[in-house]
């Protein structure tokens, strides 16, 4: 259980760090950020990378700001930065309520939102908020810089779209709807332990009507992603019970779920149904 | 190819001097280069909590973290809570309370409960609940911990 050596790199600006990153990178070199999904699996050498960037030193990376359309989190933001509410609008109290969901209190002293996109596992909170909320992520190389967006980001189980040499230096979520209401629920088997099921829902409530529905479901699929079939099914619907279950029924008939040794897909897609209707049940201003 | 470097580590006050490869972790570099071995190793990938230590005020997993990245950064840990004879509010409360058996787990959930404290003094007690199912105890499940931390919650604000 001790990490394979490596060799630590410290810079302390972003353009030190991605000049070192771009020579380190093709000899296996990682970024360590808040190391809380990292450092356990170089524990159980799952991960022996030659090189760490260690970005804990670079300056600017904490930055944490809103232009008052978008919120930019960035690299090196921990999760325990929204124990607060950052942002006077719904998406801050989102954010408060989702990381709550996130590891445990220690852990999130640490732990990074962009680290957790960058590790991308399918039950992170944070993949999902990014998916749902349809996020841009601003990756930087020593080749410049691209924007992502989250529908190209995710590609699978710890798969995204960005490449070896690149850091994700930012993720910028859209803000919402001052009147926007927001729901989230998520199953694990213990407290603070990885969702097997989660949804987030945001929408508006024009006229009596849903509208502008998000629907993200996580840990169900190797990525997170909106479901259109459980959005459509609450678009022009009066809030309620029967638009709740005919939307967490299409999510769970739209999904295609992973299996693994303790989960059939059938007990995942129930688990679907589950959490995208209690999120729906649950949802706030 | 990982050579160790010279670094100082600041615990409970005192600065240790001692060199260490960039993969040692900061709980080994505590228990084996610094000597406190009143932290304790568990799980070792942050499943636990055992090594729970307050690093520059936040609770921290010890062995989800590098030595190197603790240089220059203030350490407590178990052994600086009492003041001479004078136990912590805390640890006396562990023991009026029944908070432990064994006492593996007891200085992780000590730091853990002190550093959580110390941040937020009038933390719910729903929250603090949530913040004691981040560390595992096998012995007495829970009720004992629970109560404890809340006894001494109260007499900490009362400080």
């Amino acid at each position: 259980m001790k990490p394979a050596p490596f060799i630590r790199h410290v810079p302390k600006t972003l353009d030190e760090a991605l000049k070192v990153l771009a020579e380190v990178a093709p000899e296996d070199g990682r970024i360590l950020a808040g190391g809380q999904s990292l450092v356990p699996i170089m524990a159980f050498r799952l991960a022996k990378p030659a090189h760490l960037v260690d970005i804990n030193e670079v300056e600017g990376l904490d930055r944490l700001h809103s232009d008052g359309k978008t919120l930019s989190i960035g690299a090196r933001v921990r999760h325990g930065a929204f124990h607060k509410n950052v942002v006077d609008n719904p998406l801050g109290k989102l954010l408060t309520f989702v990381g709550h969901h996130i590891a445990h209190y220690p852990i999130r002293m640490r732990g990074t939102f962009c680290g957790s996109l960058a590790h991308a596992d399918p039950s992170s909170e944070w993949c999902l908020v990014s998916a749902t909320l349809d996020a841009t992520m601003i990756a930087k190389s020593a080749r410049g810089e691209r924007t992502i967006k989250a529908t190209d980001y995710f590609q699978g189980i710890m798969s995204t779209a960005l490449a070896e040499d690149e850091l994700l230096a930012e993720v910028r979520l859209p803000l919402l709807a001052a009147d926007a209401k927001f729901g989230f629920n998520e199953f694990s088997r213990r407290a603070g332990d990885f969702a097997m099921s989660a949804s987030l829902v945001t929408y508006t409530v024009k006229n009596g009507k849903i509208a502008d529905a998000h629907v993200g479901v996580g840990g169900a699929e190797p990525s997170p992603r909106r479901i259109a079939e459980a959005e459509t099914a609450l678009n022009g619907q009066t809030p309620g019970d029967a638009a709740f279950r005919a939307a967490a029924e299409a999510a769970a008939s739209a999904i295609e779920p992973l299996e693994d040794h303790q989960t059939t897909g059938e007990y995942r897609r129930d688990l679907v149904r589950a959490v995208v209707r209690r999120a729906l049940e649950n949802s706030q201003s | 190819m990982s050579e160790k470097t010279d670094i100082t580590l600041t615990i409970n006050g005192n600065d240790h001097a001692i060199k260490v490869e960039p993969r040692r972790t900061l709980v080994d570099a505590i228990r084996e280069d610094c000597g406190q071995t009143g932290t304790h190793i568990g799980c070792e990938h942050g499943i636990c909590g055992a090594c729970t230590v307050i690093v520059d005020g936040e609770p921290v997993r010890s062995c989800l973290m590098f030595a190197v990245q603790a240089a220059g950064k203030k350490i407590r840990t178990v052994e600086g809570l009492a003041t001479d004879d004078t136990l912590h509010p805390m640890q006396q409360a562990f023991m009026d309370h029944h908070g432990l058996q064994c006492g593996f787990c007891t200085p992780g959930f000590l730091m853990l409960a002190v550093g959580v404290l110390e941040r937020e003094p009038n933390i719910s007690d729903d929250d603090l609940l949530d913040v004691l199912s981040s560390n595992l105890c096998r012995c007495t499940g829970y009720q004992g911990i629970i109560k404890a931390v809340r006894a001494a919650a109260i007499e900490m604000r009362g400080k």
